[in-house]
């Protein structure tokens, strides 16, 4: 059933960018495309563009639904649309798949058209920093000169933060939702072993399995299930599955038997026959290379000594992944430089996937503050 | 049901203009405890000043962000690890220190923090308190609208031990107004007074 504060039925649009882009690697793109969505209207003063980063497996398409698909709602339909936190009739509000992705922006999976052969194992790997320059790009495409609000959480949210570091001029208010200023050491153990997991599979190829016509489907597989269980919390688990069994009983064997299993299992497959493994594997590296007090020795608060915007830092009780404590470290640095912040802890049991949970409590906070931004 | 967000309607309360006349204009202002904001955005829409407050609980946090002022999620208990120290020029501890457990960390915080502290809680001395301590009961009052058994209020005092706390912390009490109801009171403050607010600086 369709949701009567939908944004309704959306099409994806597409833009070439022939701006050569030099990337953080040393490595340049001559020309790459971006995929990307819009939901509401851009005002006279072009001062209401909402731009809505995405996270490790989301994309472009943040609400509505496609025609010619059931139940193909966008990931933060709960978030964004008329009369929702973030509100469509208020705000322009893009949602872009990041480059070296795999849902239409150029990625592993994109013909090289120097080769005409699929990218693979040779497209460059990408960083927090690369994507706000290609969606700088987009925005110039768009006619924004400034954002409103740059939005994001997790993976999204580092960008929101790079934004307001490479753009100060260009962003009013930064969402920085379930994120860190930079990954500890554990957080980059996991992304390891889900690259391990994908890059040792048979069918992985070094990355250019397209040529062999096959996906590395266990190791994106793992990698994902990996994934989801750091995403839950433990009494989210617990309260979700608990030891139920799927058959009532225990068989003595290797077969799923708890529900827990089988869930994991499910969204394994699901996620495997949908999710480029290259593109995984550089959102991971993005993730692991994001650290901008690198260039300041280690001292945040030193690298937001540029920043202007007005930020919105929200955590979530239940988050081991992203804790309250990483973004209590961005607060701190907000702080030392006077800037303007808000920091909500918000009580939830889902763990780091609360943030795309729709929580009362959690858009009432988003909503309160942007209904506070002027436009 | 109440809107939590729709901003709580800012009446002129006369606790929050006898701060505001301490505050320098465009002043820099730390707010412990800011409960719904209302405070920081008078001070804001008065005085000018940039400041946070810091709140503890989720249904005042929602009316801060509706009141459009800068807050932080922080359990005072903690202290103000992340201020660093002498980055405000005033650290408000308004009608909450009463509401503390670790009251004397607090102030040695809100010394380091700030470069002068201001304080205001509930007389415990009035003497209508006194009265019904006298006739057998803790004291309930529009200041103090508490039952013994509910009250969040643990550290009572009175202005004379308010006063014995700041020198016992090296607080040195710059200037001290005692009001009842919309009146100064200056005929036997600890006696007459409801509210008291306290300036005081290292």
């Amino acid at each position: 059933m369709q949701d009567s504060k939908s944004v309704g039925v959306v099409t994806p649009q597409f833009v070439t960018i022939d701006k050569p882009l030099l990337l953080k690697s040393g490595l340049q793109l001559d020309n790459y495309h971006l995929v990307y969505e819009t939901y509401g209207q851009l005002n006279a003063e072009r001062s209401n563009a909402v731009l809505i980063c995405h996270a490790l497996s989301g994309n472009h398409h943040v609400a509505g639904v496609y025609a010619d698909k059931d139940k193909s709602f966008g990931w933060w339909d709960n978030m964004v649309g008329p009369g929702k936190p973030i509100d469509t009739s208020r705000f322009f509000v893009i949602g872009v798949n990041n480059l070296g992705g795999c849902h239409g922006s150029t990625g592993p999976a994109s013909i090289d058209a120097r080769t005409g052969k699929h990218y693979g194992a040779n497209f460059p790997i990408v960083t927090v920093e690369d994507w706000v320059e290609t969606q700088a790009q987009l925005a110039e495409h768009l006619g924004i000169e400034q954002f409103a609000a740059v939005v994001g959480g997790s993976l999204g949210g580092m960008q929101a933060l790079q934004w307001t570091l490479d753009y100060p001029e260009k962003v009013r208010h930064a969402l920085v939702i379930a994120a860190a200023a930079k990954l500890s050491a554990q957080n980059i153990a996991f992304n390891d072993v889900a690259r391990q997991a994908i890059m040792t599979d048979q069918e992985f190829y070094g990355g250019n399995y397209y040529a062999y016509n096959t996906l590395p489907r266990r190791g994106l597989r793992l990698a994902r299930m990996l994934g989801h269980i750091t995403y839950l919390s433990d009494d989210s688990m617990a309260a979700k599955f608990g030891r139920s069994l799927r058959n009532g009983e225990i068989a003595f064997g290797f077969d799923v038997e708890f529900e827990i299993e089988s869930y994991l299992r499910y969204q394994g497959d699901k996620f495997a026959e949908l999710f480029d493994a290259n593109s995984y594997l550089l959102m991971t590296k993005a993730l692991d290379y994001f650290n901008p007090a690198d260039a300041y020795n280690g001292d945040l608060s030193a690298a937001f000594r540029v920043a202007k915007a007005n930020y919105l830092v929200l955590s979530f009780t239940t988050d081991w992944r992203f804790s309250p404590e990483r973004s209590r470290e961005i607060v701190k640095a907000l702080l030392d430089n006077k800037i303007n912040v808000s920091y909500a802890e918000v009580t939830s049991s889902h763990g780091h996937d609360s943030f795309l949970m729709e929580t009362q409590y959690y858009h009432q906070l988003v909503r309160a503050y942007m209904n506070n931004i002027a436009i | 049901m109440e809107d939590p967000t729709v901003p709580s309607t800012i009446a002129l309360r006369p606790d929050f203009a006898a701060i505001a006349e301490w505050i320098k204009p465009s002043a820099k202002v730390l707010d412990l405890g800011c409960g719904d904001g209302s405070l920081l955005r008078y001070l804001r829409d008065t005085r000018q000043v940039f400041g946070y407050g810091v709140e503890i609980d989720d249904a005042n946090l929602l009316k801060c962000f509706a009141n459009g002022i800068n807050v932080i999620q922080y359990d005072l208990e903690a202290g103000l690890s992340s201020f660093e120290s002498d980055s405000f020029d005033y650290v408000i501890l308004s009608q909450t220190l009463q509401a503390m457990r670790n009251t004397e960390g607090i102030i040695q915080e809100m010394l380091r923090v700030g470069k002068q502290g201001i304080v205001s809680f509930p007389n415990f001395g009035y003497w209508r308190n006194r009265v019904q301590v006298i006739a057998g009961h803790m004291p309930m009052s529009k200041t103090l609208p508490y039952h013994w058994y509910d009250t969040p209020n643990i550290h009572l005092c009175t202005l004379g031990d308010f006063e014995a706390l700041c020198h016992q912390s090296g607080a040195r009490i710059l200037e001290r107004r005692v009001m009842n109801n919309n009146h100064p009171v200056k005929f036997l403050p600890n006696l007459m007074g409801l509210l008291a607010f306290y300036r005081f600086e290292r």
